[in-house]
């Protein structure tokens, strides 16, 4: 599709008759707009970032001057709002959501490699049904399941329980981290792996020395969008815990109060909540393009 | 697709597996390394196994349990009425009304949402993908929202962007002269369609981006010393080679779009329009009580979603195959 | 030769993945059953209770002082669970209902807990509050104790109780010239209302947030006094009826009037917000509010009147509520239980409050003692005669000007009330914004009402 519109575009007629003054008044406009662009892009790039950075900047003001009509711009600021937050306990929840969120990726990781490995590296019939079959998991609507969900652990006493809070997020990012893998398993050289075989290096030395430095990368992104699904994840969460295994997501609401202004330590809290993977994601920005644009499309 | 159909593909008898190598790019015939072929068949299935039963475990047997409570009459305010209820909960279902509402107003949040942030996201792509200064730090704080917790992001549009009193949005309307809007009270499906574009624009960016970054710059310049204007260069060469990225950023997105659960029960409470599926299946569970009413709404939305999964993988696969075939 | 080797290998690494991946899933299981026990299930040693609240100022009061409680208990500690009002219904019933025994101590409505006592999911406290002679049962104050007890089983007891009033700015009030009579009538108010509704402040709040204890909570007082009901005597629906119809229209014109911005966005805590600020002129809401509106920090203390909730057809409107504590028969420490129970609602705590945090923050409407004590009578002289007299005044068998086949003013006791005040105040969110009539949206009422009522004959 693409060559057939390049030959379009090419048959258009040549004009390469440009005089060297026009060239450089070009030029100059060309600088104009470059620059109007570049204001332009910042312009839209902090407007996105606001409502960001004002969450972060409220976080570090009094409780009145977090709620006024016109904001409050020059205002005393401190790390009390913070402290305050860390004084409910805040630590304990964003334990939990650690826990959740590595304890599920590394299950994840672990199912989902030797899977990926399987479904591409040595094609089996129909390879893609079960592709298929992986990826429509992810578009069930757990909340049709959630009454099933609820009475099952309950029974089984597991309620209020991290371990089976992972357990859930395990099944709600095996499908897409099987997926993503998949595609960065089909990476490797066909070559490398035969190359391999024929030194006789087995399964297991194939799959540790051969392809995981190639596909190590794939891996990362996988594991970092699996691990900011299972921290964000709120839905289970609210339904399925109440004090032990809390998470931090369904947490954040009790920090609307009914006593008085709470929008400076709502915004602080909100701040500690997201942090984590504000950064990773910021370090790993990289990473994250490739796990989600390699998906499908090279 | 449902297990069984699963398990019978993945357990393929293993007569079929030379004419599945026949027919796969990567493995050539090689008929002389069919026993190890064969091995390797079985070892493909045996690694991927786990993964299929534990998904299947984890998604599937609480979905068939459903379709139990379906049939159930059984209000957990009511502890003794329990009972077979044949196919009461459905007829309930389908005269309540409360099903095309919600299924309307998951088409239009999800709808709208998609199509905004994918406007909005190719539009920054095209921004982000030139050299200017600070480009680096502009992507990085672009990208910043979609990181963003979500219950986090509701919660701070509720309470600080979006509030009649002290939101910043309507502090910024009034510089603007124009007078507060009840954002909540008029217009709770742009709410939610707000936090969810401005959640899922910098996804849509990063995808496109992505795409715009693999066209080749050959091209684009041999089209623009051939005379080719920038908008009819993008309209007809960065926009074909962009569909599939697009494709795949609308899939995705759908993917998890649908589902969308958190700012509608932290901002609306699915009040004006904003009862998605997803909510109103919540709230017939947990408000209503009603275990098999919510049962018997569970299994038509999984049916619906069967359907609208199976249109969108088919495309999702093409994307797949089609890609498969240029490389 | 050496492919046979290759396969060997193959099928041995691969049992090893398989058992590997095995191992780690059963080994999460297990962890997950071991790990279910924590602290809440050991019946002796140290005791950790969890109890689910409501956000409301007097629970974060409770929440601060806890540990008063256990430097006395040092066995056992408590720990909070603080939810918006909405939350804690859905997460309480839905736990209770299924047994999911993941509360020891619940914080339950007046409405829930004839329902829940019914269905045997709450420990009857009787025989532990009468054994126990420092609690003085009997100071319970009456009408609120008979609206916990089901055929003479005491299911929970109160923690605060109120009624509804009328809460005006008096600063405001006198700059306009205008005076407000002790027993005003909505048609007053309402004039009032929109004479001082301004850019800056509204007229009066009035909550328009949905769910059937938010907004239908001082909206069902109004349809009572409009003459209007939920149901006639033989669970008939009513919602359509000219009465309630009119209420839900004068209070709908008089919120979108005169009343706050974004009123869907607008429950008891937003109001506390914009009133105590001195943004709104009146607000029509619970008694307990006063407590709050005169403590520090209040930018309007010492300068708020408080009179009858404004009536229609009947002599006097207010509702008659209670947040209780009550313990699940699935709690596995109900001994430790009481015992936090027993301390968060006896006088001891409630003098601990006035000493600590302030005589105006005692939780209000429990015991009639709280009404004989000159401390508390002396920091809330403003608001505490009032609000004795308003819940020993109200009638919640019979709150409007018909006969009605339940106890309870604003709410019904059928379990299927929250659902049907719940759809239809979600309805009355289309109103305020004028996507909808009132006709329209009760006419849809009324069907879901027949329902609910049919359920009962």
């Amino acid at each position: 599709m693409s060559t057939a519109t390049a030959t379009k575009v090419s048959a258009a007629p040549p004009r390469s008759a440009l005089t060297p003054p026009r060239r450089r008044s070009k030029r100059m406009r060309h600088r104009a707009t470059s620059t109007a662009l570049t204001i332009f892009t910042w312009i839209v790039t902090l407007g996105f970032f606001f409502p960001v950075a004002w969450m972060v900047f409220t976080a570090f003001k009094t409780e009145a001057a977090a709620a006024t009509k016109t904001p409050t711009i020059f205002t005393a600021l401190s790390l009390d709002r913070f402290a305050e937050v860390l004084d409910r306990g805040f630590g304990v929840y964003l334990l939990n959501s650690l826990t959740a969120s590595v304890m599920s990726t590394v299950i994840v990781l672990l199912l989902a490699i030797p899977a990926a490995y399987g479904l591409s590296i040595r094609p089996i019939i129909k390879s893609t049904d079960a592709l298929f079959f992986f990826i429509s998991t992810r578009f069930m609507p757990i909340a049709a399941a959630i009454i099933p969900i609820y009475l099952l652990l309950q029974s089984f006493g597991a309620l209020d329980n991290i371990s089976a809070l992972s357990i859930l997020y395990v099944g709600m990012n095996l499908p897409l981290a099987v997926w993503m893998m998949r595609s960065f398993f089909s990476e490797v050289p066909l070559e490398i792996v035969e190359a391999a075989q024929i030194d006789g290096a087995n399964f297991f030395t194939e799959l540790v020395r051969v392809v995981m430095p190639i596909v190590a990368p794939g891996i990362a992104a996988a594991a970092l969008i699996c691990f900011i699904f299972a921290w964000n994840e709120y839905f289970l969460a609210s339904l399925l815990t109440s004090t032990m295994a809390r998470t931090t997501p369904p947490f954040l609401g009790s920090f609307v109060d009914g006593r008085g202004q709470f929008l400076a330590v709502l915004s602080a809290a909100s701040t500690l909540a997201v942090l984590p993977v504000v950064l990773a994601g910021w370090l790993a920005q990289k990473r994250l393009v490739t796990g989600l644009a390699m998906g499908a499309i090279k | 697709m449902t297990a069984p159909d699963l398990i019978r593909t993945v357990a393929e008898p293993e007569d079929q597996a030379p004419a599945a190598s026949r027919t796969t790019r990567r493995r050539p015939p090689k008929p002389e390394l069919s026993g190890g072929q064969k091995k390797a068949l079985r070892l493909a299935r045996a690694l991927v196994w786990p993964a299929i039963v534990v998904a299947i475990l984890v998604t599937q047997i609480p979905f068939l349990v459903t379709i139990y409570y379906s049939f159930q009459r059984w209000n957990l305010m009511r502890p003794g009425s329990r009972g077979f209820a044949g196919f009461d909960n459905y007829v309930t279902v389908f005269t309540g009304g409360a099903f095309m509402q919600s299924l309307a107003a998951t088409v239009v949040i999800t709808g709208s949402s998609i199509v905004l942030s994918v406007l909005f996201g190719l539009g920054i792509a095209l921004l982000l993908n030139r050299k200017f200064f600070g480009q680096g730090l502009a992507r990085t704080l672009v990208i910043t929202p979609f990181l963003m917790m979500p219950a986090a992001a509701a919660l701070i549009f509720k309470w600080s962007m979006l509030d009649a009193n002290v939101g910043m949005v309507n502090w910024g309307l009034s510089v603007l002269g124009v007078d507060p809007v009840q954002w909540n009270t008029d217009f709770p499906a742009l709410t939610v369609i707000m936090v969810l574009t401005w959640q899922y624009t910098p996804f849509m960016m990063l995808i496109l981006l992505a795409g715009l970054q693999s066209q080749s710059k050959e091209t684009l310049e041999a089209a623009s010393v051939d005379g080719a204007g920038p908008i009819r260069s993008f309209v007809h060469m960065t926009l074909p080679h962009l569909r599939q990225y697009i494709e795949l950023a609308v899939l995705l997105g759908g993917i998890m779009l649908l589902q969308v659960f958190d700012p509608i029960a932290i901002m609306t409470r699915g009040t004006g329009g904003t009862k998605t599926l997803s909510y109103l299946l919540y709230e017939r569970a947990f408000v209503g009580l009603e275990i098999g009413e919510a049962a018997a709404y569970g299994v038509i939305t999984v049916l619906l979603t069967i359907i609208v999964a199976s249109v969108a993988l088919r495309l999702l696969f093409k994307i797949f195959s089609s890609e498969g075939a240029k490389s | 030769m050496k492919r046979f080797e290759m396969t060997k290998s193959y099928s041995m690494k691969k049992r090893l993945v398989l058992r590997a991946v095995a191992f780690s899933s059963v080994g999460v299981l297990l962890a997950g059953c071991t790990g279910a026990g924590g602290g809440t299930q050991q019946a002796d040693g140290p005791v950790t209770l969890t109890l689910a609240t409501v956000n409301n100022p007097q629970m974060k009061d409770m929440e601060e002082l806890k540990g008063a409680f256990e430097d006395s208990h040092p066995d056992i500690s408590v720990n909070f669970v603080a939810m918006e009002e909405n939350d804690l219904r859905d997460a309480v019933t839905k736990d209770v209902a299924t047994q999911g025994g993941q509360y020891d101590i619940v914080t339950v409505g007046s409405y829930e807990v004839p329902i829940w006592g019914q269905n045997d999911w709450l420990v009857d406290l009787g025989p532990l509050a009468e054994a126990d002679t420092a609690y003085n049962v009997d100071d319970l104050l009456p009408p609120v104790r008979d609206a916990l007890t089901v055929d003479d089983s005491l299911y929970a007891v109160p923690f605060y109780g109120e009624s509804s009033f009328l809460m005006y700015n008096k600063d405001m009030f006198a700059a306009a010239g205008l005076e407000m009579p002790t027993n005003p009538t909505w048609d007053e108010v309402a004039g009032f209302a929109r004479t001082l509704k301004t850019d800056d402040a509204a007229g009066i709040c009035l909550r328009g947030k949905p769910g059937w204890g938010e907004l239908f909570a001082p909206l069902t007082t109004v349809v009572q006094t409009f003459g209007g009901s939920w149901f006639d005597e033989d669970w008939n629906a009513e919602v359509n009826s000219p009465e309630f119809t009119e209420a839900v229209k004068f209070y709908t014109d008089l919120v979108n009037d005169a009343g706050e911005a974004d009123p869907v966005s607008t429950g008891f805590t937003e109001c506390l917000n914009l009133f105590s600020q001195g943004n709104a002129a009146m607000w029509y809401d619970a008694t307990s509010a006063a407590g709050p509106l005169e403590a520090e920090g209040s930018a309007v203390a010492g300068k708020v009147g408080y009179v009858h909730a404004p009536v229609k057809e009947t002599a006097e409107s207010g509702w008659l509520w209670a947040w209780n504590l009550a313990i699940p028969n699935t709690s596995k420490n109900q001994d430790a239980a009481w015992q936090f129970v027993s301390w968060a609602t006896s006088t001891e705590y409630i003098d601990l409050v006035g000493t600590t945090l302030g005589w105006e923050r005692v939780p209000p409407g429990s015991r009639t003692s709280t009404y004989e004590n000159e401390n508390y009578l002396a920091a809330a002289s403003s608001f505490a005669p009032i609000t004795k007299d308003i819940m020993l005044a109200v009638n919640p068998t019979q709150p409007g000007v018909n006969p009605q086949p339940w106890v309870g003013i604003q709410y019904v006791t059928v379990p299927e009330f929250q659902d049907l005040g719940n759809q239809v105040s979600q309805d009355i969110a289309d109103v305020f914004a004028g996507r909808d009539t009132v006709e329209n949206v009760l006419d849809k009422g009324q069907e879901l009402a027949q329902q609910a009522g049919d359920a009962q004959k």
